[in-house]
């Protein structure tokens, strides 16, 4: 009898480490779309793209707590917000490149990172923030596991980003543009599509994805001003598993990464946890360096 | 003539201004009547500590003013040099240097992290001048771990990690407890935590069935926990600062673990953590300084009136909730003061006096220094709390 009582308990040990795994990886995969709307437009990491979570968390924080909104009114609000922030990304630290290389856009996100976490600072101080969950905050049985009804939220808004982008990308002629951009800017721009604003289409675009990535999580895990980089290094690390600029490919490899760390914390050791996401991650890449869903033409010829 | 009109010129100009110069000399000698006895300080009052360095530099300032305001020490007025390290070791051990070489200080209280203190103890050594230390970790004053020696000049006045560690076993063998999990952060606090939980649960009978960790910026500890809940320990003692001690405690409640006891370290003795885990935290034991817990602390309590005014008069300055951090500095200064008044502005007199100084009445706890402890503190120095109705309140 013992025995089976273990065996019982093992399984839904184990659809705990998956629902936990899946919940995280579903804020994990949010941040990679982000990093790949502004990659496919520029071909550069936008490192202010973790900033844009810790600002979508304490922005919500401030319409939710603060001023005590509902969450309809604050959750668009909050996206505004930061899509704002997304918006003058782009205009004050992109644009203004005179030579607007890769690299020089990356190291203006970079310093923009820094900006925002400070700002962050002087705004919210350094104490945690919590916000309350969107429903209920009492956790519901499931096969012996146990499901927040947060995690629900967070799983929900994931599958609504995708099914928005993907509607976005094939139907819609900005959305169309945003792809041309990606796979060759010069002949758009011949076509006549503008790109700058596309480049700015793609800042506001991601920002907006990031902030609900950080609205959705912040009533799980709570936010702080700097916790912004962690998520853009496990966004990232999702973005390359799944192969840079590839949609599935982020929806992939966010997943992945938060099932491995879960599955890796709870069955083997949890100290190591992010060893295993990352030694993974390594081996994906030594067999196939254009990343999971990444299209290997297309890798050959990028600068990053 | 011209040459000896000139001379005569200078001269009364040379007078005049002997004479002004005195004239604005004098008041400032008179009131400066014995020499300001200066007192170095170096915290991390900004960069990745900023949360001790902060809340130490204003209690340093406030207790400067209050002893300048009550006319000194023996009449020597106070003069504190506070340099911020940036909680950075290089930035830490110039400061050090500059407040021994260049403002000659009389003492140094500080620095604020271990890792910095650690780094400095060699110049407090060599230069010969007493350092009270502000960070947690027993290596900063011990010399050799194995004798138990001391360092010569070195002092802290926090309690060190195995001091809470023996609070909670203690606790946990008066209750039966002895099959246990714990879990730690991946940080200095943590590891050092965790090994002093590792290395005392022999001596107090408590098996360890499960050593988790999770990194300090980590969103979910859900994992961790459901690989416990399947070893069914009698407790857990979880190990961290920051955000993530308080999603710990409230993965715990949603897991529906709360039959088994949950132990937190002395590191989530702020209300804002009880207020953060959203009702998660009730039943939660924690090993606190009398500094945490001033306002339930019984009258008769021995550290009952040092608390309440330090708690008061910081709130009344700051407008901000105490931290127990700011404690540390304040028993620092606070003993380097009462050696000021009886020794004077000689090092080796006040590290001798300090080495002596018993039943010193801090905010951490009752001092007692004696050669072979720099800390002189007990596990005594915590009382064991558990959480009800969203506040702390002591265990009987």
């Amino acid at each position: 009898l013992t025995k089976i009582m273990e065996d019982i308990s093992f399984s839904s040990q184990l659809l705990q480490y998956v629902i936990t795994g899946i919940t995280i990886g579903s804020v994990y995969a949010m941040v990679a779309i982000g990093f790949n709307i502004i990659y496919n437009v520029t071909e550069a990491i936008n490192f202010a793209q973790g900033e844009f979570v810790m600002l979508g968390g304490l922005v919500m924080v401030f319409f939710r707590v603060t001023l005590n909104l509902p969450v309809v009114f604050s959750l668009p609000l909050t996206i505004m917000v930061v899509t704002v922030v997304g918006i003058l990304l782009d205009r004050l630290a992109i644009r203004p490149i005179r030579k607007p290389s890769v690299l020089a856009m990356v190291i203006a996100t970079i310093g923009a990172a820094f900006f925002i976490k400070g700002a962050a600072m002087f705004i919210w101080g350094k104490n945690p923030f919590d916000l309350p969950p969107f429903s209920a905050r009492h956790p519901i049985s499931f096969f012996g596991a146990v499901v927040r009804p947060q995690a629900l939220w967070v799983i929900g808004f994931l599958i609504v980003v995708v099914i928005l982008l993907t509607i976005f990308f094939d139907r819609t002629m900005m959305g169309k543009a945003l792809r041309a951009c990606a796979v060759n800017a010069n002949a758009s721009s011949l076509v006549g599509i503008n790109v700058k604003q596309m480049i700015l289409v793609s800042f506001a675009l991601s920002a907006a994805i990031g902030a609900l990535g950080g609205i959705v999580i912040t009533p799980i895990s709570l936010m702080e001003y700097d916790r912004g980089a962690m998520l853009a290094v496990k966004g990232f690390s999702a973005c390359v598993l799944g192969g840079m600029g590839s949609f599935p490919g982020a929806v992939t490899g966010g997943l992945m990464i938060g099932l491995i760390e879960s599955l890796g914390a709870g069955l083997i050791s949890s100290g190591y946890k992010d060893v295993f996401a990352l030694l993974i991650l390594l081996l994906v890449l030594f067999v196939k360096p254009s990343g999971l869903l990444g299209n290997v033409e297309a890798s050959k010829i990028r600068k990053f | 003539m011209t040459t000896k009109g000139t001379f005569g010129k200078g001269a009364a100009y040379l007078l005049a201004a002997t004479f002004l110069v005195t004239l604005l000399l004098l008041p400032a000698a008179q009131a400066k009547a014995a020499e300001a006895y200066k007192v170095g300080a170096v915290f991390s009052v900004t960069g990745r500590a900023s949360f001790l360095g902060d809340p130490e530099k204003k209690t340093a300032v406030m207790l400067q003013e209050e002893i300048n305001k009550k006319g000194g020490i023996n009449g020597h007025p106070l003069e504190l040099i506070i340099y911020d390290d940036e909680s950075d070791a290089t930035k830490c051990t110039l400061a050090v240097r500059k407040l021994i070489t260049r403002d000659n200080v009389c003492a140094i209280i500080g620095p604020s992290l271990s890792g910095l203190s650690l780094a400095v103890v060699p110049e407090a050594e060599k230069h010969q001048i007493p350092l009270v230390s502000c960070a947690a970790s027993y290596k900063i004053v011990t010399k050799d771990p194995d004798t138990g020696e001391q360092w010569k000049w070195v002092f802290k006045t926090p309690q060190s990690d195995s001091m809470a560690v023996e609070a909670i076993y203690s606790h946990m063998k008066k209750h039966g407890i002895s099959k246990i999990a714990i879990l730690s952060g991946t940080t200095g606090y943590g590891e050092s935590g965790r090994s002093e939980l590792l290395r005392l649960a022999p001596q107090y009978g408590i098996t360890i069935v499960a050593d988790e960790k999770y990194g300090p910026k980590d969103t979910d500890m859900t994992a961790q926990l459901t690989k416990i809940k399947g070893l069914a320990p009698q407790a857990i003692v979880n190990w961290s600062i920051g955000p993530t001690q308080v999603v710990v405690v409230r993965n715990w409640k949603e897991l529906g673990m709360t039959n088994i006891t949950f132990y937190q370290s002395h590191g989530f003795g702020s209300r804002k953590n009880i207020e953060l885990a959203a009702g998660a935290a009730e039943g939660v034991y924690c090993p606190l300084g009398a500094c945490n817990i001033a306002k339930i602390l019984p009258d008769d309590d021995p550290q009952k009136a040092v608390t309440m005014a330090y708690l008061q008069a910081y709130t009344a300055k700051y407008h901000e909730p105490l931290s127990s951090f700011g404690g540390h500095a304040w028993d620092a200064l606070s003993m380097v003061e009462k050696a000021l008044g009886a020794v004077g502005c000689d090092k080796a007199k006040i590290r001798d006096y300090l080495e002596h100084l018993t039943g010193f009445v801090g905010q951490h706890g009752i001092f007692n220094f004696s050669p072979k402890d720099h800390n002189g503190l007990t596990k005594d120095a915590f009382h064991m709390v558990v959480v009800k109705n969203g506040d702390w309140a002591l265990v009987p």
